[in-house]
């Protein structure tokens, strides 16, 4: 390995995805649930609010929450009192914001999932006496399983893949915000190519993997179901 | 004992715009009742109000001397028990069971009680399959795992919605000869929608004749379809399937049930009939005969 290789970046770009996926998962369930129940006229605000940084750059999403979590801003003034939390150029910053930036990745499957459950299903564990809370744990998400996985894989790996919103909120600290792809972008304006390609093919292996994998499972149960 | 008093009123849409299902019915502890009419008449919605899984406009719904429901049209209902509160058992069309559990297992999600599903499973004749999926099992199979499902928390009513017309004869007569055993053994008291007139008169007490939202007929089905029948005339409906011209006369071939009829008609009756048309064909029975339905008799219906 070239002498400038250094694993940390990489391990902390796995630990934020592992978070954030794990963070977005427990969120994102009781919302899909709801959202795909509710026939209410907010839903496509909600809809529209929570899946807008698929379309939106990240630098924008990164500006605002930038300001957001500055200390002469309420919300970075009462972390700060409160919490003793500090979000701007930290890894806890960092994690907020990914987990609001990968949330969609997350939201859409298990919603679209939730919502092919054929609705006698919901019903039959109705009428046996089930209540809301008993039929999504024991009947929807059993049945979603496939839409589950493709969820976690693609928001750990949208993560692991992000970089705008990381480089606004994060900056580039070591050991603390300094992601994968960041450490890319600051050795190639070092000029170490060498220590960028390795870095950049570890992650061109790693998006083919996860890829193939989702496809792979998407294939196999389309096949077996 | 009465189980059942139902008054209940509910919008729906039908194909040629919206109409009023309005039923007002008592049913008594114990029997089997058929709910039977053309499709969409409210058959469907009537036994969703009483499960709870579709909420009347208004009226009020009491079982057992408990109220279930009590609303009027417009205004948010004062009593509205939830499907759960309920404890019916239902039988959905098309089954509904769970695809991720084994026939046990789909069992005893609806209660822990292991005793219980081995008796049930017994009982049905499911001993063999209980540890098998629902996809690898048969519609008759399936059916009376959601039958013995529904039966896990041990309902005092039970609603089937045209459980057995997806299955082939033998089984049907298996499964209705299940139903009055469940009905005399369990005390259940069981409300069925079904078509099928033989399916009626062997099981039902009762017949409720839907008709565009309305009980048009509360009768028995002895009443339904005998009393008023038995003349010494067959007529069958039947479809037209071509008018052709033989000689002078004109022959029309007609399907009726599993059978290809050809009638002889006259010029008149040439005039008002075309390919497509439904019919009644009518003979009087001077000598009708019964003879027993053997192997050698084909049976269109199970093409």
């Amino acid at each position: 390995m070239s002498p400038g290789f250094d694993a940390e970046p990489f391990l902390l770009s796995f630990r934020l995805a592992a978070v954030t996926t794990i963070v977005l998962f427990i969120v994102s369930v009781p919302l899909a649930w709801k959202l795909s129940q509710t026939r209410s006229r907010s839903k496509p605000f909600i809809e529209a609010l929570v899946n807008m940084p698929i379309v939106l750059p990240p630098t924008v999403l990164g500006f605002y929450l930038l300001i957001g979590f500055s200390d002469r801003s309420p919300i970075g003034m009462f972390l700060k009192e409160m919490f003793d939390l500090d979000l701007v150029f930290t890894f806890e910053g960092v994690l907020v914001a990914s987990c609001i930036y990968s949330f969609p990745f997350m939201l859409q499957p298990l919603q679209s999932g939730m919502e092919q459950v054929p609705v006698k299903l919901l019903e039959a564990s109705y009428t046996l006496g089930k209540s809301k809370l008993v039929t999504l744990l024991h009947v929807i998400l059993p049945n979603i399983k496939p839409s589950i996985l493709t969820g976690l894989i693609i928001t750990f790996a949208h993560t692991v893949g992000e970089f705008g919103v990381v480089l606004m909120v994060g900056g580039s600290i070591q050991g603390e915000t300094r992601v994968a792809s960041i450490a890319i972008y600051e050795l190639v304006e070092l000029l170490d190519y060498g220590t960028a390609h390795i870095y950049s093919l570890i992650l061109i292996a790693f998006s083919f993997a996860v890829l193939m994998v989702v496809y792979v499972l998407n294939h196999r149960n389309r096949t077996s179901g | 004992m009465i189980m059942v008093v139902a008054s209940l009123k509910k919008r729906l849409e039908g194909t040629d715009g919206p109409f009023l299902l309005e039923t007002d019915v008592a049913i008594v502890c114990g029997g089997i009742t058929a709910i039977a009419g053309p499709s969409g008449s409210g058959k469907t919605t009537f036994l969703r109000m009483l499960s709870g899984l579709t909420s009347p406009d208004g009226g009020r719904l009491e079982v057992d001397g408990e109220i279930w429901y009590q609303g009027k049209t417009g205004k948010k209902p004062q009593i509205n028990l939830k499907p759960q509160q309920r404890g019916v058992g239902v039988v959905f069309q098309g089954y509904a069971l769970f695809p991720h559990l084994s026939v046990l297992g789909n069992l005893l999600y609806a209660s822990r009680d292991r005793d219980m599903a081995e008796k049930l499973l017994n009982m049905v004749g499911l001993q063999q399959l209980k540890h098998v999926r629902p996809s690898n099992l048969s519609g008759g199979q399936k059916q009376r795992v959601a039958l013995a499902r529904a039966l896990m928390q041990r309902p005092r009513i039970l609603l089937l919605d045209e459980p057995l017309s997806a299955l082939d004869e033998s089984m049907k007569a298996f499964l209705q000869d299940e139903l009055l055993k469940i009905n005399h053994d369990l005390g259940v008291t069981i409300l069925i929608v079904t078509h099928d007139s033989s399916e009626m008169y062997k099981l039902c007490d009762r017949v409720l004749l839907f008709e565009k939202g309305r009980i048009v007929a509360d009768t028995s089905p002895r009443k339904l379809f005998v009393e008023r029948e038995t003349t010494q005339k067959f007529a069958f409906k039947g479809e037209v399937l071509e008018i052709r011209a033989v000689d002078a006369v004109y022959i029309a071939v007609v399907a009726i049930g599993n059978n290809l009829v050809e009638v002889v008609i006259d010029l008149d009756e040439k005039e008002n009939l075309q390919a497509g048309d439904f019919v009644i064909v009518g003979t009087k029975a001077f000598n009708p005969t019964v003879r027993k339905f053997a192997a050698r008799d084909f049976d269109f219906s199970r093409l």
